[in-house]
Parts: C-alpha cells; sequence; structure tokens
C-alpha cells in the first residue's frame, strides 16, 4: 500500500481516533492493530468483505465489546467504553441495518425513550413533541409525529433512528447498510440529509456494500480485510475496481463471470397471474438455462409475483406451467414438489431457522425424500450435507454450528444448498446478494452459472442495476403490478433503459 | 467425544441438579433401618439359609399387623421353596410362649426363631435360653439393622414415580406443544374431564361395578379419544383462526372443567369396579408399578419421534421459524394440529390414570397441573420461545419436581411451606440453566 495517504485529510483535531484496536474471540482473531481515523463534517466509508472486522470495530466504538488492546480518543481526549451507555454518552450513534425501534409508540415516543422529558414524574408531552419537531425540521423530514412506528415506511424509520441520535446530541454516527431496505428515491433523500449532518460538523461512518453509493456520499474510505487495515483513500483518488481489489485483496477480472449457455424450450410458464393491487396480470416464461431478471422499484410487485408462484400466498387468478404441464399449487409444498425452489430476500425471517443447525436447516425441505417409513435417514442427510458445503465452499465449523452464527454470504450459501440438494428444475432468487460481500457475490454467480449450465432456468429478482445487466439474459420490468417492458438481450441495455421502464 | 458430551451437558445439564437434589436428601433422611415387611424377611431367609446346613425347622413369631405378616408371609413362601419346616405364631407374646412350649412338649426340634423387627424384643425371645433348657441350640434371628438414607429406600423412589407418572406422561405432550413455540393451559382440566368421563362412561354405559374389563378398556378410550377430539378443537383454531394459544387452550380450560362439573353434578364418581385400579396401582413388570412403565414407554416413543423422525424435525422447525419452515415445505398446519391433538391425548391418559389411583372420577383432579406440567417442561430446559428443547429433559424435569416434594415430605416440611420452597426451587434450577448457557 505504497500509495497511502496521511490519515489526517485536513488540519485540526479528529472527531474520533482509534489506533491499534485489537480484539479476538475464542479461536479468532477479529481485530488485529485498526486504525481509524474520522473527522467533523465527514463522511468516512468503511469498507471490507463480511468477517473482514468492520462490525466488530463499530462494535468496540459502540461500547458493545471491549477492545483488548488499542486506544480511543474522541476530540483528542482518551476515552474508555464499558459500556453503550459509555459511548452514547460521548456522543456516539448506531444505526443498525435491523432498527431498534418499539413499533407500538410514536416517533415522538421513540426518539425519547428512556430520556424522557419528566416533571414530577409526568411526562412533558408538549415539549418533547416540539423537540421532535425541532429535529425533524433540522433533518428536513416530514414525519407523521402521532402514529406509530409500524405504520412508517422503513426509509421514516430510519429518519426517526436518525432522530433519536440527534436528541442526545450524537456526534459521531455509525450507519449500517442504510440504504439496503430503500427504493432509488429515498437513497436521494437519505443522502441529502447525511449532506445536511456533515455541514452541521457530525461525523459520519457508513457501511455499505453498495460501491456506487461510496462514490456519491463518502468522502474518505477505510479498507479492512481479515481485521486488519489494508488501505485508507481519498474517495475521489480511487477507481471501482482498486477498491474491490483492495477488499478481496487480489486483481478482479470480472465482477460478473461470463457464460455461454444455448436456451432450451420454456420451462416455467406463467400466465394472468393476479392478487389485490400488489399483482395484477403477470405473464411471463423462463427457458430452460435461462436467467430471467425481474426486476423495478421495491413495492412494484416483483416479490409479490413469485410468492404467489411458490404457493407462499394464495392468487386470485392465474396459471402456472412448468415444461407444459398444468401446476395446481396451493401452498409452497406444492410448488417445491413440482420442482421450484424460492430464495427469499430475507434469510434471517423467512430463509433459515436461525437457532437451529446448519444441517437441520439444509435438510428441511428434502425431508421427506430423505425419510424411510417417518424416519429421516441421518447417514444420507450427513453424506449430502457434506457434498453440498464443500462444492459450495461453504465456511462452518461443522454440521452442528447454528445457522444464526454464520456471516451473511455463508448463510445464503446454507439457503442455497438446500435447494440445490432438493434439485428443483426452477430456482428463484429473491435479491440473492442483498448484504453479500464482493467475494461471495462472485461465487454466487458463479454458481447461477453453472446451474442453467445443467439446464435450469433462474427467475432473480435484484434491484441492483449493474447486477441485472451484469447477470441476467432477459430482464423483465415492473410497475404497479404490472410487467411494463422487457429488454431481450439483457448484455446490451443501459441502466437508464430499466429506470424508464420502472417508474413508467 | 468432547463434544457429544459438551453436546450432553447443554441438553441435560439439569440432571446435575437432580442428582444434588437427590444427593441432598439421601444425606439428610440418612438414618437408622430396622427392614420389615418383604425386604426384611428376603434378607433373613437368605441368613437362614447360609447359616443352617439341612433344611431347618423355623418358627416365625410376628405381631398381627400387615407389615409383620407379609413379612410372614414372604418368609415361609421363601423357606418353603427350600424344604424347610415352618410354623407360624401371630400375635401376642403370650401366644409366642404357647406356642414354643407346645413344640418343647411335642420333642419336636426347633432350629431358629424368626422375628420381625417389632417382636426381636420380646422378653420371652430374649430369656429363651433360661426359660427352655431344651431349646439351648435354637438361635433366635431377626433382620439385621443398618444405616441406610430413608429418600433411597426403594419404596420411596417408586413412590417418587409413581407420584409424577401422570405429570409426567402430560408433559410429553406440552414439551411438544412448547417446542412449536406454543402453550396449552387445557390439560388440567383435560384430565378432570377425562376422570369423570370414563368413570361416567363406565357407571352408566359399562355396569357400574361389575363392569367387565373390555367395557373398562372402550370406555376409557372413548374418555381419552373425546379429550384428543378437544384437543383437535383447540388446533384448528390456532391454525386455521390464527387465535393465539394461550387464548384458545384458556378458554378449553375453562369449557373441559365446566363439562367435568355438570357431567359428575359436583360430586365423585366411583361406581367402578376394584380391578380398575390395576392401571394405577398394580405393579406387574419387575415391581415397577404400571403408570410408570407407560411412563417410561411414551417418554422412549416421544425421544425417537423428536430425534429421529421427520415430525419431530418439523415440530422444532415450526417452532424455530414459523415462516422460513412454511417456505420449506413443511405443512405447519397439520404439525401444530398433532402437537395439539397429542396433548389433549395425553391429558385424557393421565386423568384415566388418575381415576384409576383414586378409583374414582371427579371435577376437581388435575386443579392446577397444567401449571406443574409447563414447570416441569421449563425446568427440563425447553425454551418458552420454541424451537428449543428435549424430551428427556422434560422427564429430568418432572423428576426434578417430584423428588423436591418428596424430600420435603421426607424431612416433614409441612405443605403450605412446600409450596413457597418448591415455587423458589423452580425460580432458582430454571436460572441456573440461564447462567450456564450464557457461560457457555
Amino acid at each position: 500500500m505504497s500509495s497511502e495517504i496521511s490519515p489526517k485529510p485536513s488540519g485540526g483535531v479528529p472527531l474520533l481516533r482509534m489506533r491499534g484496536i485489537t480484539k479476538s474471540f475464542p479461536g479468532v482473531q477479529a481485530l488485529r492493530g485498526v486504525d481509524l481515523t474520522l473527522m467533523p463534517g465527514e463522511v468516512l466509508a468503511l469498507l471490507g468483505e463480511n468477517g473482514a472486522g468492520k462490525s466488530t470495530l463499530m462494535k468496540v466504538l459502540g461500547g458493545a465489546h471491549r477492545a483488548d488492546g488499542g486506544s480511543l480518543e474522541i476530540d483528542g481526549l482518551p476515552v474508555d467504553f464499558g459500556s453503550p451507555e459509555d459511548s452514547r454518552a460521548a456522543g456516539v450513534a448506531l444505526i443498525y441495518q435491523e432498527f431498534n425501534l418499539v413499533p407500538g409508540l410514536t416517533a415522538v415516543e421513540n426518539l425519547f425513550l428512556g430520556r424522557e422529558r419528566t416533571r414530577a414524574g409526568l411526562i412533558r408531552r408538549a415539549d418533547e413533541r416540539r423537540d421532535a419537531a425541532a429535529i425533524f425540521s433540522r433533518l428536513g423530514a416530514q414525519i407523521d409525529l402521532d402514529v406509530p412506528c409500524s405504520r412508517l415506511t422503513t426509509a421514516q424509520q430510519q429518519l426517526v433512528e436518525i432522530g433519536k441520535a440527534l436528541a442526545f446530541q450524537a456526534r459521531i454516527l455509525v450507519m449500517d447498510e442504510p440504504t439496503a431496505a430503500l427504493t432509488s428515491h429515498e437513497v436521494e433523500r437519505l443522502f441529502e440529509i447525511i449532506r445536511e449532518l456533515r455541514r452541521q460538523g457530525i461525523g459520519i461512518v457508513y457501511i455499505s456494500h453498495r460501491l456506487d453509493e461510496i462514490f456519491s456520499i463518502a468522502d474518505r474510505l477505510t479498507v479492512l480485510r481479515d481485521g486488519v487495515h489494508v488501505g485508507e483513500r481519498k474517495v475521489d483518488q480511487i477507481t471501482r475496481r482498486e477498491m474491490i481489489e483492495l477488499m478481496v485483496g487480489r486483481e478482479l477480472k470480472d465482477e460478473y463471470p461470463a457464460r455461454s449457455v444455448a436456451l432450451g424450450e420454456p420451462r416455467l410458464e406463467v400466465s394472468g397471474l393476479r392478487r389485490g393491487r400488489a399483482v395484477q396480470g403477470v405473464s411471463f416464461s423462463v427457458r430452460r438455462g435461462e436467467i430471467l431478471a425481474l426486476t423495478g422499484l421495491v413495492g412494484s410487485g416483483r416479490t409479490e409475483t413469485v410468492r404467489l408462484i411458490f404457493g407462499a400466498e394464495p392468487r386470485d387468478a392465474g396459471e402456472i406451467r412448468l415444461d407444459g404441464r398444468r401446476l395446481e399449487i396451493r401452498d409452497p409444498r406444492d410448488a417445491i414438489a413440482a420442482g421450484i425452489g424460492l430464495l427469499t430476500e430475507d434469510r434471517k425471517l423467512q430463509g433459515l431457522v436461525l437457532g437451529h443447525s446448519v444441517r437441520e436447516n439444509f435438510g428441511l425441505p428434502s425431508l421427506n425424500l430423505w425419510s424411510r417409513s417417518g424416519f429421516v435417514q441421518e447417514t444420507r442427510e450427513r453424506q449430502e450435507f457434506g457434498r453440498h458445503t464443500s462444492s459450495l465452499q461453504v465456511k462452518i465449523s461443522g454440521p452442528e454450528q447454528r445457522a444464526g452464527h454464520l456471516s451473511g454470504g455463508n448463510q445464503q450459501k446454507i439457503v442455497l444448498a438446500k435447494w440445490l440438494a432438493r434439485d428443483c428444475d426452477v430456482l428463484i432468487f429473491d435479491e440473492p446478494t442483498r448484504g453479500i460481500d464482493v467475494g461471495a457475490r462472485f461465487e454466487i454467480y458463479l454458481l447461477m452459472n453453472q446451474l442453467v449450465a445443467q439446464g435450469k432456468s433462474i427467475v432473480m429478482i435484484s434491484s441492483e442495476l449493474p447486477e441485472v445487466l451484469g447477470m441476467a439474459d432477459r430482464i423483465l420490468v415492473m410497475h404497479a403490478g404490472k410487467i411494463t417492458g422487457e429488454i431481450a438481450e439483457a448484455r446490451s441495455a443501459t441502466q437508464e433503459q430499466i429506470m424508464q421502464l420502472a417508474v413508467a | 467425544m468432547k463434544q457429544s458430551l459438551q453436546r450432553f451437558l447443554a441438553d441435560y445439564g439439569m440432571l446435575f441438579v437432580l442428582g444434588a437434589l437427590c444427593a441432598f436428601f439421601s444425606v439428610v433422611t440418612y438414618s437408622e433401618q430396622s427392614p420389615g415387611g418383604e425386604s426384611g424377611a428376603r434378607q433373613l431367609a437368605r441368613e437362614i439359609r447360609t447359616s443352617s446346613g439341612s433344611p431347618p425347622a423355623v418358627l416365625i413369631a410376628v405381631r398381627d399387623h400387615p407389615e409383620d405378616l407379609l413379612f410372614a408371609r414372604t418368609l415361609e413362601e421363601t423357606l418353603k421353596a427350600s424344604g424347610a419346616k415352618i410354623f407360624t405364631v401371630t400375635g401376642e407374646p403370650k401366644d409366642a410362649r404357647d406356642a414354643l412350649v407346645r413344640r418343647v412338649a411335642d420333642g419336636v426340634p426347633l432350629d431358629v426363631v424368626a422375628c420381625s423387627p417389632a417382636t426381636a424384643g420380646w422378653l420371652v425371645f430374649a430369656d429363651l435360653k433360661k426359660d427352655f433348657p431344651a431349646l439351648a441350640g435354637t438361635r433366635v434371628l431377626t433382620p439385621s439393622r443398618y444405616k441406610w438414607p430413608n429418600f433411597l429406600k426403594s419404596e420411596n423412589l417408586l413412590n417418587i414415580a409413581n407420584q409424577i407418572a401422570v405429570i409426567a406422561i402430560v408433559a410429553v405432550g406440552m414439551t411438544m406443544v412448547i417446542v412449536t413455540g406454543g402453550i396449552d393451559l387445557s390439560v388440567g382440566s383435560l384430565l378432570a374431564l377425562s376422570s369423570v368421563l370414563s368413570s361416567w362412561l363406565i357407571r352408566e354405559i359399562g355396569g357400574g361395578p361389575g363392569a367387565s374389563a373390555l367395557s373398562m378398556i372402550l370406555c376409557c378410550i372413548v374418555a381419552i379419544v373425546a379429550c384428543g377430539g378437544v384437543g383437535g378443537f383447540s388446533g384448528l383454531m390456532i391454525t386455521r383462526c390464527g387465535i393465539p394459544p394461550f387464548i384458545v387452550t384458556l378458554a378449553m380450560m375453562l369449557v373441559g372443567s365446566g363439562v367435568a362439573y355438570i357431567l359428575a353434578k359436583g360430586q365423585s364418581i366411583y361406581q367402578i369396579p376394584d380391578s380398575f385400579v390395576w392401571l394405577g396401582r398394580g405393579a406387574d413388570l419387575l415391581g415397577l408399578p404400571n403408570a410408570v412403565v407407560l411412563m417410561l414407554v411414551l417418554y422412549a416413543v416421544a425421544h425417537v419421534l423428536m430425534s429421529r423422525m421427520r415430525l419431530g424435525r418439523y415440530l422444532y422447525a415450526v417452532g424455530g421459524n414459523r415462516e422460513a419452515a412454511r417456505l420449506s415445505g413443511v405443512p405447519v398446519e397439520r404439525v401444530l394440529l398433532f402437537a395439539y391433538v397429542v396433548s389433549a391425548l395425553l391429558a385424557g391418559l393421565g386423568g384415566v390414570i388418575m381415576a384409576s389411583q383414586l378409583k374414582s372420577g371427579s371435577a376437581t383432579y388435575g386443579n392446577m397441573y397444567e401449571l406443574y406440567v409447563i414447570a416441569a417442561v421449563v425446568v427440563g430446559g425447553t425454551s418458552l420461545s420454541g424451537g428449543e428443547g428435549k424430551i428427556l429433559g422434560t422427564l429430568i424435569g418432572a423428576f426434578t419436581i417430584a423428588v423436591i416434594q418428596n424430600g420435603m415430605n421426607l424431612t416433614n416440611v409441612e405443605s403450605y411451606s412446600q409450596k413457597v420452597v418448591l415455587g423458589l426451587v423452580i425460580l432458582a434450577a430454571v436460572l441456573l440453566d440461564r447462567v450456564r448457557q450464557r457461560v457457555r
């Protein structure tokens, strides 16, 4: 790393300086002497693959973990965080992907949760409301202060989280994958707010796997790999390719692996699929060996459409054919029996039983094939498990490891393995690379190519347009429950083309 | 090896608590034993047989008291098998003296006088050699005294098992329900309903005290199946209508109890044959009570189901993440229905066993049992949030509760304090488990 620049981008005392932070867990050295500097009014992108140590570093900052070694300074003064309360009192606020809001309470109540403004034990509601309104207007956001947070949109809930941080005068804001669940319009709004916070002198640590965002919002970036600080650059002095190479630690040839698979006859044919307002007459077909991308804005009906095909929700109307045969799909069992597999967009809530072992998760859809008179043939299950996890190169300590203890990429591979073991003909991938780092992503792309080469068909839902363009043979764009356009030659399409159809 | 040991400790750590409790009560109840009854007789028979070369002539002297009579009967049977000549005298010291006088008068030799622990102290035997010079060669024997914990006496251990059998059996179904993330509050009421329904059917249809074995079996099956029907109804309300299990089974708890009272007209039903107690009080296999044998069989079956069978996997998966299970092709509704039906069927079986133990049916049976059953499951390490737990853990949990209760009875803790202690011990046991899991 000869081209490394000085950790001080401008003069003055850094808002936050972490020096030589080390932290180990039983069997893992998570951080090996990591440095991080954040200036006031700066957006610092923290990059790295899953497992590189980003979360651990931020947990040290947040007071959830205590570092084994190294030092922490805020405004040049050494601090020692023994608990999350210490960290919060020092002005650090962490906003995780999963929000820490009480869904039944209003924005105001959440904002002041645990720090209620009281007089003689009674809450001064008017004061709280006024302060909350002031905070949200500082953010330039309009939030209904009187409805429970569960009725706010994801983007609004995120603003409440940011508001919470401002309410206790946070000066260091850590945002972990803040855009994962936002539409592109909402992302723009969020960026405006981040820029506003930056003007107010707040330092922001921004964690994201979406590299495009780094270019539009961050000033500087720090890259971690395997618990080591491997580089620090100004964003305007680095290319996307260099960024990825820093993260994965090797030269990257292609982000999307090439394939040449001859397409066969139509395999899955869907016609007239309907359910309420979400899906209003969707028809399409996927051919043998084809990757079909289904894209559009969040809420356009993509996920709903595939859930209808899979039988996860009842459909009002519509016909589903597989290899010309009409399928009676009433619930997911029927779809699975017919040879359709669904990788859900939310691994943790819908894809895995997090408290159970990876082996049990892996076997779940196939148990009816692997049992004789009701008894599970565990030897067979273990064999299949070993075969699939080793061919997918899943990093696990053993078959009994809990699924919840794996990184996102490895969790996704377990979900993949469970459908591969079921030998499905049609695989539906809903946001297959969400929250997954660059290295594991590439492996998943390779696997998709292998699958279509075996004659399987893939329907891929993705919000990431580069991924759609890079991986699909054909693209369908949805808007408001209908298919608004088809791009037959995905490789020669552009993001603008898709966006025009998506907002049509 | 190390890993499987670790897993065993994680799953069945409560075994140590149970062991510690047993050790504690063993120490506390350590006292001198003078064995009478059956065990004393066996011990004495062995001593007589080994100490006398030829088949001896034995006089057995006992009081007219059930334990002594059992002692005499067992001793007679065992010694006769080895060819001894037996004379038995039952009653007061005077009767024993008369018998001895008669023996001497007849000139019959007498090798051994066998006394129960109670009659060994009689003066007539202490002064035997002085009063009856003819019997100078006669030995006076009694079962030897030894020190042993009252808690660890085999009668007491069987008693513990018998006392907990009903709760433990119902807890099998409850474990399945709780593993799916639900709860079944109706089991106590179903237990009462089943005891009333089975005894009512025997009285009204089976023929009352003269009912045949077959008709009794049929009546019990009808009662158990009726409970299963209630469980099926609960299951359908939970799966089809989406009502929380707590509410559905709370309602069924009230309904079941009410129906039991209506059917029994508020009284207990006791017009049933004596032979009905076979299930609850009989002990046909190796001296184990039938209810305990049934309990062990049910645990073995449930353990295999939960750990080896597809259905067991599905129960855990539904409790661990219902949506993920559904999207993996698990028939969630059928699995839940199964759990509630099994829970209700086993509550029905528990009711029949209880009716048999007490030879009557009453709507007051099983009061608060749902809470003891849930306590057994939770103490056994099953998580109330579902997806985790082991069926054998529940057996350990049930025994933990039984041992605490029994130990307090042996140490003369009165029943109100027992409740306080039991409550605190349950809390402590679960707390200990939490701490252990966090350390891991």
